[in-house]
């Protein structure tokens, strides 16, 4: 196997210039919403608003803003598949669409799919979507073609300041962590990396640099895997069948003993 | 921002809708049914070998429709079977720790069961000339292995909907260890409700009907039982259902489908000839009450 590859998105420079959107639409041939009208959301500059089987890359818009508006900033990162190291929607995908490939990251083979959306609500991040083109399970394949052409994915070649970082896992921690040291050193103490290390889902390998809590970035703090209910959920279904047939048994046994209903 | 009671609420909802709703409830149907109607082959008198009857007459039809209900929901239908086969290998597809791959082979298993089960009673009846298929069933030795095998399927099939639901990442289905535990009981509350409606109908008074009776009562006590603990152990998730959801979960299941009922169980003169059927009819009701909500209140949050 090669070695383990990903991105590592620096949030602090992404200026919300949406390059990396246009990338990978063009790039994997993505269809325009809407039969390709402007529907504008009407609140926010981020008129993507969310990943789907269309959108495999969102730059998210954060407005954090007094109420008189006199003073703010903008969060903005550009968001896609985490390529979990535990990936919940592997875990689940009962047709073995969804792969663990070479490089460590996730793909979703869109001829084996058959559109049961079980990875969807399995996704603790919300990535995966049908795309309607397909009818079939879609998400960034961090261009899995490109990368065994040798080639780094479209969406980080585009990148105009770097923020989407494309690399070995090793040498994009190494990077991230001094990052991360630069910044605390200059003074923004909230500046973390979100999804490095292993704690989280194995680690992801699409991390991020944060300067504000996760769910400010419509991201969860805590992740899981779906089995994480599974044997429990599956030892209360047995207690269920047994008190039932308990219940069967103990009525079906005595049923001379009552008058009729 | 605000932050949310739980990490599941930044997953997407996978649009399972009416169909799935129809699956969740004629599933039920088919694992419930079969079961009860195992048992009362197992524990009934002669007499009530027409109870055991209808109930193998429900669950046949209700896994075949099952089975339309699931494919029809794929996005690509066509590609139904690899559930079952990996398309590109051709080996058997199977991943015991996922519920849907489980599932789909167990609802397979099943329905040959099923089907086994369904022939048997019609030559019993004389319904089809094979005096081979009536040795299918109890009190035949094969019958008794292969009533075994298909009831633990069928409490599966009755059961496993709600685990795939608890093993996602969606808030309310993922946020409570409990929904396969609700299901599997919700099952045998529905499947006693119908086959004793069409008891009713047709005036059957055998001692097995009185027994079935008394077993959905009980029942739909322990279910009341356990939906009130589902709603307990979701903590503070139990605020995404404040909604209408909510609200239809409370008149809709938690009274009509389970306290007026329970209440006619307790005064059986309420509705004088009519308390079976009442009762029947609001445990049908409230069955498919709850498997609509759960399946769509978790995904509107
Ligand atoms: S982020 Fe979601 S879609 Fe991407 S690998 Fe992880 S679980 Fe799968």
């Amino acid at each position: 196997m090669a070695e383990p590859m990903g991105f590592y998105t620096d949030t602090t420079v992404c200026i919300g210039c949406k390059a990396c959107e246009v990338a990978c639409k063009e790039w994997n041939q993505l269809p325009s919403r809407n039969g390709g009208q402007t529907t504008l959301s009407g609140n926010s500059y981020d008129n993507t608003r969310a990943l789907d089987g269309i959108h495999w890359r969102h730059v998210k818009f954060v407005e954090q803003f007094t109420d008189d508006r006199k003073d703010g900033r903008w969060l903005l990162m550009s968001d896609v598949c985490k390529h979990c190291v535990q990936a919940a929607c592997l875990e689940v995908c009962p047709t073995g669409a969804i792969i663990r490939t070479e490089f460590d990251t996730v793909v979703i083979q869109s001829d084996a799919c058959n559109g049961c959306r079980d990875c969807i609500s399995a996704c603790p991040f919300g990535v995966i979507d049908i795309n309607p083109a397909s009818g079939t399970a879609q998400k960034c394949t961090l261009c899995y073609d490109r990368l065994q052409a040798g080639m780094q994915p479209a969406c980080s070649q585009a990148c105009p300041t770097e923020s989407i970082q494309f690399g070995t896992i090793r040498e994009l921690k190494d990077r991230a962590q001094k990052r991360v040291a630069q910044l605390q050193q200059m003074g923004e103490k909230r500046a973390y990396l979100y999804g490095a290390d292993e704690k989280m889902l194995g680690g992801l390998n699409s991390f991020y640099l944060l300067v504000d809590r996760p769910e400010v970035y419509n991201l969860p703090p805590d992740p899981q895997m779906p089995t994480r209910n599974l044997k429990l959920g599956s030892w209360f279904s047995v207690l269920g069948a047994v008190l039932v047939s308990l219940f069967g048994v103990i009525n079906f046994r005595n049923r001379g003993a009552e008058e009729r209903p | 921002m605000n932050t949310p009671p739980s990490s599941t609420f930044f997953s997407a909802p996978p649009d399972w809708s009416w169909l799935v709703v129809l699956y969740f409830f004629v599933g039920g149907l088919a694992g419930g049914c079969y079961f009860i109607a195992v048992m009362i082959d197992f524990l009934g008198r002669p007499t009530d070998r027409p109870l055991a009857r209808l109930g193998y007459y429900i669950s046949f039809p209700c896994i075949v429709l099952s089975g339309i209900l699931l494919t029809l929901d794929l996005h690509r239908p066509l590609r139904f079977w690899h559930m079952l086969i990996e398309s590109n290998t051709f080996q058997p597809m199977f991943k015991p720790w996922s519920p849907m791959s489980l599932g789909s082979w167990a609802l397979t298993i099943f329905g040959l069961f099923s089907l086994i089960a369904f022939v048997s009673a019609l030559s019993e009846e004389g319904r089809i000339d094979s005096p081979r298929a009536r040795m299918w069933r109890p009190p035949a030795p094969v019958g008794a292995v292969i009533s075994i095998i298909g009831g633990l399927l069928a409490f599966f099939v009755a059961g496993y909907t709600g685990v795939l639901l608890a093993v996602t990442n969606r808030p309310i289905w993922s946020d409570s260890p409990l929904l396969g535990m609700l299901f599997v009981i919700s099952a045998a509350s529905i499947s006693a409700s119908l086959m004793l409606l069409l008891a009713h109908r047709s005036r059957w008074t055998m001692p097995g009907v009185n027994a079935l009776h008394r077993l959905d009562g009980w029942v739909v006590l322990l279910e009341l039982i356990v939906l009130i603990a589902f709603l307990v152990s979701l903590g503070p998730v139990f605020r995404a259902l404040v909604s209408a959801w909510g609200v239809l979960l409370l008149l809709g299941v938690i009274i009509l489908g389970m306290g007026i009922p329970l209440a006619l169980f307790w005064r059986r003169d309420l509705l004088g000839e009519h308390n079976v059927l009442g009762i029947a009819v609001l445990v049908l009701i409230g069955g498919f009450l709850l498997r609509l909500i759960i399946v769509f209140s978790a995904q509107g949050v």
